[in-house]
């Protein structure tokens, strides 16, 4: 259903840095802007509350940019990556809100338990449950692409793999009930370390707290890509064999890349459980996870703001299309999945550069 | 090296923003007062007053959520050609929360506060019915939620119009009890609302001398029924208790017939098979099967020949009506009489009015009454029969509506559950 056999949309290696450079400072300042001045002043509480849901799911984007776009690893399971960072965070402030010694709600009712389960009782530690949340994806990303890039599982085997694993963590949840709110997730969050989430105030500070990581993780996609790293990234993509020969090994090249898009998906897991109040099964999954990476094609995978701009365009659009016809905008956003990959293989990204080249 | 000059400059930029932003927070959790937001505005401004219909119309669930919809429509339609509500037409806003549980809960804030809807009417499954009950407390706003479901919940906020469980699952272990069944087998989906079920069927059966001979879920949506059909049968049990959802009745009924089982021998009691599930999974193969519901096509009594006629004349003579479109459609009188009541259609005096007690309302499945404590309603059991002509027959009922008990407080094998 995406566009996996699309040609790789491989930029040139830009000949004079210094501008591009700057270039892409200018991109940064003028998206800061927006995101922190243009977009509070204009838009109401509850959507700029959509907004920041948009923006945890542009931070997955620019993971997957990194690890398809210039990878060439097809992700299709990042849903496991933000589930894992979701959960964590969501555990704490279930915990929190509980209160020292309690049960959360959800476990009195269904798990008939006396005592915290063993593997929830670190995350009522702040401090570990914020570094869990990003350290525990790219952990397990770090042993399991230890096993597949080892063996040299790529293309649509790695695809498959990537979507049974968030097959099989969403079957694992469901069936968990007790410890871990089966099919209905975890929800009801009321705190968010000890500020009132009802309160619209500390809504907005979500709002900027995610907007904020947005902007660094493009900063960090942006720095691996032009580093040697991302030359090298890009290298494997297009010729891992020729690279194996070069004596690189192109394991250790993809792991990175697949470690850091699993870090930025937990993130934003962690970021998305405040910004909406859920986390559920239904959100790592096999649907959801094709669902990043539509966005992701749509923008422009191989681009640095292209994954972004795509996975916030095509949210917005779900949310806007479902709103104006709820009973047929499924139709369209099919439609509007469907376009881009076939009229414009580069995703949102290449517009300009297609319309400078028409001018021409 | 590399330039990262700008990037540097911009992280500063971006901590120095986020901290800015940390330190001008509100309000924090304990704090009263300060924190809670203001309640639900209602837009009465207009000649029409806004409700909202959140179904999945999209997704796994549309299949069944689309006939709630259509039911809440035809009640709107009817109180509008009647003059509305305090004078006001009812506008209907309808969203879909297309099966996928945060977007049941971005489209209920939607409602509330871009729209202003007076009250929300919808949602079926728990998962959707949990992901949005924060948000209708948070908000200060009514949601009316039509389907029967596991109990151990009373939301503020909440208004449950279809059965809990000593109105369901209660009354059928005690028909069953009465036909002389002593052994059960417990079979369901894998969710919330199979698993706790379950666990009231197996508290019910360890105080009433009955003996659960196995219990086994399976996945949402699957059709592979070989394996738990054959456990079935080889525990002998004498009756079945199935809590499965959608797709897989099919499947395992089908495989059930092939098994050589029959409603004879071990009868299949369902909680989630209503008359739209009946035509869909065929009659061949549920025949004789027994259902525990509140209501069915076939219920005696004006008001349900009235409903079942209007229904049909607006969306067709072959469409069926069951028991959560008949819930659905009674939750919008029972609104329609709380407002009037109340006087006002602002949402804590429609709430003390109902809470106050004296909300009925004859509906389809016979007189229905709010019980304000509880904000749940009393309904009649019902035990029916799937007949060759896919329309359920009652078989037995409880003659009159049961007292709503969400949390089992009465029963006194119920304790330690909640």
């Amino acid at each position: 259903m995406t566009a996996v056999a699309s040609p790789p949309v491989a930029p040139p290696i830009k000949p004079s840095r210094k501008r591009t450079g700057w270039k892409t400072a200018a991109g940064f300042a003028s998206g800061a802007v927006a995101l922190f001045a243009l977009a509070p002043a204009a838009l109401d509480d509850f959507r700029l509350g959509l907004l920041a849901k948009y923006l945890c799911l542009a931070i997955i984007a620019v993971g997957i940019g990194l690890a398809w776009g210039r990878g060439g690893m097809l992700t299709l399971g990042q849903g496991v990556f933000f589930g894992l960072g979701g959960y964590a965070m969501a555990m704490h402030l279930k915990l929190a809100d509980a209160g020292a010694g309690n049960l959360p709600d959800f476990m009195q009712l269904y798990g008939q338990l006396d005592a915290l389960p063993w593997w929830w009782r670190p995350f009522a530690n702040p401090v570990f449950a914020l570094v869990a949340t990003v350290a525990l994806p790219m952990l397990v990303a770090l042993l399991l692409g230890q096993l597949i890039f080892r063996r040299r599982v790529r293309g649509a085997y790695f695809a498959i793999l990537s979507q049974a694993l968030a097959a099989a963590m969403a079957i694992f949840l469901v069936g968990q009930q007790g410890t871990t709110g089966g099919t209905n997730g975890l929800t009801d969050i009321q705190g968010f370390f000890g500020y009132d989430l009802n309160d619209p105030v500390n809504r907005k500070m979500i709002y900027f707290i995610i907007a904020g990581a947005l902007l660094l993780m493009l900063a960090v996609a942006w720095q691996l890509m032009r580093s040697r790293y991302g030359e090298l990234l890009v290298a494997v993509r297009d010729a891992e064999e020729r690279v194996r020969f070069l004596g690189y090994d192109p394991a250790n090249v993809k792991l990175v890349a697949y470690v850091v898009a699993a870090g930025m998906a937990g993130l934003a897991g962690a970021l998305f459980v405040p910004a909406v109040g859920i986390i559920s099964p239904a959100l790592v999954g096999v649907v959801p996870s094709i669902e990043f990476v539509v966005g992701v094609a749509v923008g422009g995978r191989a681009s640095l703001i292209g994954p972004a701009l795509g996975a916030v365009a095509v949210a917005w659009a779900r949310t806007a299309l479902s709103e104006r016809v709820p009973s047929a905008w499924t139709y369209f956003e099919g439609l509007l999945f469907i376009l881009p990959i076939v009229f414009l293989p580069g995703g949102l990204a290449s517009l300009p550069r297609l319309l400078r080249k028409a001018r021409k | 090296m590399f330039k990262i000059r700008g990037t540097r400059a911009l992280a500063v930029v971006v901590a120095a923003v986020s901290v800015t932003a940390l330190t001008a927070c509100g309000a924090k959790t304990g704090d009263s007062g300060t924190s809670t937001t203001a309640g639900a505005v209602v837009d009465t401004s207009g000649p029409t007053v806004k409700v909202g219909l959140l179904n999945s119309l999209s997704g796994t669930m549309a299949i069944s959520e689309v006939t709630v919809r259509d039911s809440l429509k035809l009640a709107i339609d009817e109180i509008n050609a009647s003059g509305g509500v305090l004078g006001k037409q009812i506008e209907p806003v309808s969203e879909d929360g297309a099966s996928d549980w945060p977007t049941f809960a971005e489209k209920a804030q939607k409602l509330i506060s871009q729209d202003k809807v007076a009250a929300v009417f919808g949602c079926w499954t728990s998962a959707s019915r949990k992901a949005v009950k924060p948000v209708f407390e948070k908000n200060k706003a009514l949601l009316f939620y039509p389907v029967q479901y596991e109990g151990l919940e009373e939301s503020p906020y909440i208004f449950y119009t279809g059965a809990t469980t000593n109105q369901q699952i209660v009354p059928a272990l005690d028909y069953l009890k009465a036909q002389g069944k002593t052994s059960l087998y417990l079979v369901g989906s894998d969710y919330v609302f199979p698993r706790t079920a379950n666990k009231i069927i197996k508290a019910y059966a360890t105080a009433n001398g009955m003996k659960v001979l196995g219990e086994d879920y399976a996945p949402l949506g699957s059709t592979e029924f070989s394996t738990i059909v054959n456990k079935v049968k080889a525990s002998g049990a004498s009756a079945v208790f199935n809590t499965l959802n959608g797709d897989s009745n099919v499947a395992f009924f089908k495989e059930y017939k092939s098994a050589g089982l029959t409603a004879a021998a071990m009868p299949v009691v369902s909680v989630s098979i209503a008359e739209e599930e009946v035509k869909s999974i065929g009659t061949q193969y549920l025949a004789d099967q027994l259902t525990a519901w509140n209501y069915y096509q076939t219920t005696a009594g004006a008001a349900n020949d009235k409903f079942v006629k209007a229904y049909k004349a607006k969306y067709g003579a072959d469409k069926p009506t069951s028991d959560p479109m008949e819930a659905a459609y009674t939750s919008v009188y029972l609104w329609k009489a709380m407002v009037e009541k109340a006087g006002s259609f602002d949402v804590e005096k429609v709430k003390a009015a109902a809470d106050a007690g004296g909300i009925t309302y004859a509906a389809p499945e016979g007189l229905v009454t709010v019980d304000g404590p509880s904000q749940h309603v009393y309904k009649t059991a019902r035990i029916g029969k799937i007949g060759p002509d896919g329309l359920i027959k009652e078989v037995w009922s409880s003659g009159q509506p049961i007292k709503p008990d969400p949390y089992l407080k009465d029963y006194s094998w119920a304790t330690g559950l909640a």
